[in-house]
């Protein structure tokens, strides 16, 4: 998130794969934000990071019933409670 | 439409297996039409119950129905203008919780639902046991269980559209949305008032407004005169900021929040036993191995080498074994057609020939169309193709494509194999419009089927020893060109187009069944030999005018009239005395030639020697005067003499008709253009004859090599291979193997053939982009081609030098582009722009 500095946050394209995230909030809109709240990326939903692509990007999640790839772009913009927060 | 019949909605998230459930509803009977102005296919299938006829319409696939995707936006028009009189909503029931929020929207618009749970046995292998009486309760809407690989629920399922179609109770269910409610009953009043708005379901409509769907806004300006639109948009506007101020949190998403909450509530005590998930372990272990970092790239290649080894390799083996029977109704239609003359044949045998031989071509393609699709269809069911686009996605992402445009890019032929009809078919299943559209443009430049045995008959003339290296190049090339393209056409033409986010399951590994692939192998098929055969059969016959007209000059169909007429009177010279002569002479002649060509074609066709006996029975029985003389029995030096006259008739005849035929096609509207193309060509090198080839090539490719087999023809008594003819006379010609680089080079990048280019229209909508798909490869085509030619020349490169410095001149591009290509982050941060700090 180089180009804006007023934003900074932890995201989920920060979290290392084994880990397991709460979601705070998202930072996209229109269809972006609604595609990832209808696969069950909502606010307050834990998420387990299962692994990154072999080239590193997307990477797959796991959530209550489903597993969900996205990209890492979009996942930087999934801001994530910090681990002590929850 | 009597009152017992009825219109039915089939709705559901992707991988819900609605597809599967609805050929279960539905039977056989199915028909694919598209919704009117845009490109998605409309499924609808028809089936008669106790009491009447049922019309099923599958919609798109949607996770929610919102108006951001075009998927959604058609499949919630049908439900809001068409108002089936049930829709049945089908739902991964191993997925409750997700499911369920498409579920609510359903009821919201106030339309009769069945709750389909599908995938049931998913569930039951769990443990799980999924009390429905009490989700159907709660819901207010009847539940089936369903089954719909195995084909399990179909009666449950058809009789509760029956009973739910007489029940006109919206249902009971309804969410709670907390602060928002007086706002929406606000606006359903207001919007109440309207009779105009009266067929929309108020609640619905409050809340879209609310939420500002774009659509909405739309329903309501064209309904309503543009003060009310104005006044009931501004209110819902103004409530919504307020809304946002008070609470902190936006529309929609406190709609999604409260949605989520009613479907925990929903779902509370409806599992029995093992509410967690067990079942997933066996797909964990799969991908543990097939996603692995090191492993995955080897299994993905062993995965594509194994389809070009079983579908092309294996299916073209195959086609061994069809061939013979396509070859076999030719025959049998030749036979029907009225009868070849000596010179020339009547235009209905001519034309109707040609058509036979180019729907063979066609179809002699349908073994390996029903394996490739199989293999395909098993790759999809069984899950393997999402982690195939979980892997590429980076890669093609770069070059503005995306992960699932894999499989457009193995059915367009990323091997030397394949067809671009399937590939840009395919293409609908990508979510993101842009990358939808680039990989519409970047498949054809894939090899497919029909290009190969040119570039054999090129490499067998002018590069023996490098083939191998010069396949490589050749399959390899393509790929580099066909990521260079889309990324240009990314940067430029394309970035006004809608993308959407890269954000796809990973579906649970599934066995496909048979019945499921088999079923759409044969559909696929089916609708390629459809689409692609009415269309090569209507170029066909256009080529074929191009080809014959204007025709030869009087003066020279005199002077082949008397060539004709001279080889007849030797013939009947030679056969003066002999006791066979009032057989084949006279009136008889052109019968007996005849008779003899059929008997040499029947004789070719004929594998094995009882089959070769079986031939002699019958055209010996058919018309034994004939048969002495085609073929003379021992001992009968009268018979042997009228055969060899007859042999040396049949040969004057066959060049006579070919040198007609070159002449023919010089002079014919195809070859002028081809020799009026030369000035713009010669840079690349191609003459008049190359530049009919090609042209010819555009209505169907395999006629690229057919075509110039026509014009450099043999003489009879030299019986050399094509290869040998275009070798002498294009060298003799001072043409080299640079001049091979350069039309292999332009074939490679040549517009898409008439089918691809039709589909390409069926799939962007649009005749503006299959112009496009036509022209811009035609002029990078040539642009490349001269470029080539002119500077090899220039320099004295040899062909391999040149195909080389092409080669790797075209993968350093590539690597730049690709490093430089790096998506900025910027591009998408306008979006996060908008809305900073709503809650903090």
């Amino acid at each position: 998130m180089l180009h804006t500095p007023a934003v900074s946050f932890r995201s989920l394209n920060d979290i290392k794969p084994g880990c397991r995230v709460r979601i705070r909030r998202h930072h996209s809109s229109g269809a972006v934000r609604q595609r990832l709240m209808d696969l069950g990326l909502m606010p307050n939903v834990d998420v387990l990071v299962v692994r990154s692509a072999p080239l590193n990007d997307p990477i797959e999640l796991k959530l209550e019933a489903a597993n969900v790839s996205l990209r890492r772009q979009e996942a930087a913009t999934i801001e994530v409670f910090d681990n002590d927060e929850q | 439409m009597t009152n017992s019949d009825l219109l039915v909605a089939l709705a559901g998230q992707q991988n819900a297996g609605k597809s599967t459930l609805f050929n279960v509803l539905t039977g056989a009977r199915q028909h694919v039409a598209n919704y009117p102005g845009v490109t998605v296919d409309k499924k609808y299938g028809v089936y008669r119950d106790a009491s009447g006829k049922v019309t099923a319409v599958d919609l798109p696939g949607t996770y929610s129905l919102t108006s951001f995707s075009l998927e959604e936006r058609v499949a919630r028009d049908f439900l809001l203008i068409e108002k089936p009189d049930v829709t049945v909503n089908v739902v991964d029931a191993s997925n409750l919780k997700r499911s369920l929020h498409l579920t609510l929207q359903l009821t919201e618009m106030g339309l009769p639902t069945v709750l389909a749970l599908n995938m049931m046995d998913v569930v039951e292998r769990r443990g799980t046991q999924i009390d429905r009486d009490l989700l159907s309760e709660r819901l207010g809407v009847p539940v089936v269980a369903t089954v719909g690989r195995k084909g399990e629920g179909r009666e449950a399922l058809r009789s509760a559209i029956r009973t739910a179609s007489g029940t006109h109770a919206p249902a009971r269910c309804s969410v709670d949305y907390g602060d928002l409610e007086t706002d929406i009953a606000a606006l359903e009043a207001a919007s109440g008032a309207h009779g105009a708005l009266a067929d929309i379901p108020g609640r619905w409509l409050a809340l879209k407004l609310l939420e500002d769907d774009r659509r909405a806004v739309e329903i309501v300006r064209q309904r309503l005169a543009g003060d009310a639109a104005d006044a009931l948009i501004a209110d819902a506007g103004l409530r919504a900021a307020a809304f946002a101020t008070a609470r902190g949190i936006d529309v929609p998403d406190h709609v999604v929040a409260c949605r989520d909450r009613a479907v925990r509530a929903l779902l509370d005590g409806v599992f029995m036993a093992g509410t967690r998930e067990t079942g997933s372990t066996v797909t964990e272990r799969i991908d543990r191995f097939v996603l692995n970092r090191f492993a995955a790239p080897l299994f993905l290649v062993f995965t594509v080498f194994m389809i070009y080894q079983v579908a092309i390799v294996w299916g073209y083996e195959l086609t061994e074994y069809t061939w013979p029977l396509l070859a076999h109704t030719r025959e049998f239609i030749a036979g029907l057609l009225p009868d070849a003359g000596f010179l020339t044949d009547p235009y209905i045998r001519s034309m109707g020939l040609w058509l036979v031989d180019s729907a063979n071509t066609l179809l002699n393609y349908v073994p390996i169309f029903l394996i490739l699709f199989a293999l395909i269809a098993m790759l999809e069911d069984s899950g393997y193709m999402a982690r195939i686009a979980f892997i590429l996605d980076k890669v093609l992402h770069r070059f503005g494509l995306h992960g699932q445009s894999t499989l457009p890019l193995i059915l367009g032929g990323v091997f030397a194999g394949g067809c671009a009809v399937p590939g840009v078919m395919a293409t609908k299943g990508i979510p993101d419009n842009r990358a939808r559209m680039a990989t519409i443009f970047a498949v054809p430049f894939m090899n497919c089927l029909a290009k190969v045995p040119l570039y054999t008959l090129l490499l067998g003339i002018f590069f023996v020893e490098n083939r191998s290296l010069m396949m490589f190049y050749i399959s390899t090339i393509t790929v580099i060109f066909a990521l260079l393209v889309s990324k240009l056409l990314t940067k430029t033409v394309l970035s006004g187009q809608e993308t959407s986010p890269f954000v796809m399951e990973l579906p649970t590994y599934h066995l496909p069944t048979v019945k499921g692939v088999v079923r759409r192998a044969v559909d696929r098929t089916w609708l390629y030999v459809k689409k692609v055969g009415t269309i090569v059969i209507a170029v066909a016959v256009v080529v074929f005018t191009l080809l014959q007209f204007p025709g030869l000059s009087d003066e020279r169909w005199a002077h082949f009239q008397t060539e004709g007429a001279k080889a007849i009177a030797t013939f009947e010279t030679k056969m003066a005395g002999n006791a066979y002569a009032d057989i084949a002479t006279g009136s008889n002649v052109v019968g007996l030639i005849n008779f003899s060509n059929d008997y040499k074609r029947a004789k070719l066709n004929a594998s094995g020697a009882s089959a070769s006996s079986a031939v002699n029975d019958s055209f010996e029985a058919a018309n034994p005067a004939f048969y002495a003389l085609v073929r003379p029995p021992r001992g009968d030096a009268d018979a042997k003499a009228a055969s060899r006259a007859l042999r040396s008739l049949v040969s004057t005849r066959k060049t006579l008709r070919r040198e007609m035929k070159e002449e023919r096609i010089r002079s014919s509207l195809l070859g002028t253009i081809g020799r009026g193309m030369e000035p713009v060509t010669q840079f690349a090198g191609f003459d008049w004859k190359i530049n009919v080839a090609l042209l010819s090539s555009f209505a169907a490719r395999e006629s690229s090599v057919a075509t110039l087999g026509v014009l450099f023809q043999q003489d009879e008594d030299q019986n050399a291979s094509l290869e040998t003819r275009m070798g002498a006379e294009t060298t003799a010609a001072g043409a080299t193997a640079l001049l091979a680089v350069s039309m292999i080079l332009f074939f490679a990048l040549y517009p898409p053939c008439l089918a691809t280019t039709v589909m390409v229209k069926i799939q962007t909508g649009s005749y503006k982009w299959m112009m496009f798909s036509i022209l811009f490869p035609t002029v990078l085509g040539l642009t490349v081609s001269s470029a080539v030619y002119s500077i090899g020349k220039a320099t004295g490169a040899s062909g391999i030098e040149a195909m080389t410095a092409v080669y790797f001149g075209s993968l350093a591009l590539l690597i730049v582009v690709g490093l430089f290509g790096r998506r900025r982050r910027s591009a998408f941060l306008p979006t996060m722009a908008h809305r900073p700090s709503l809650r903090t």
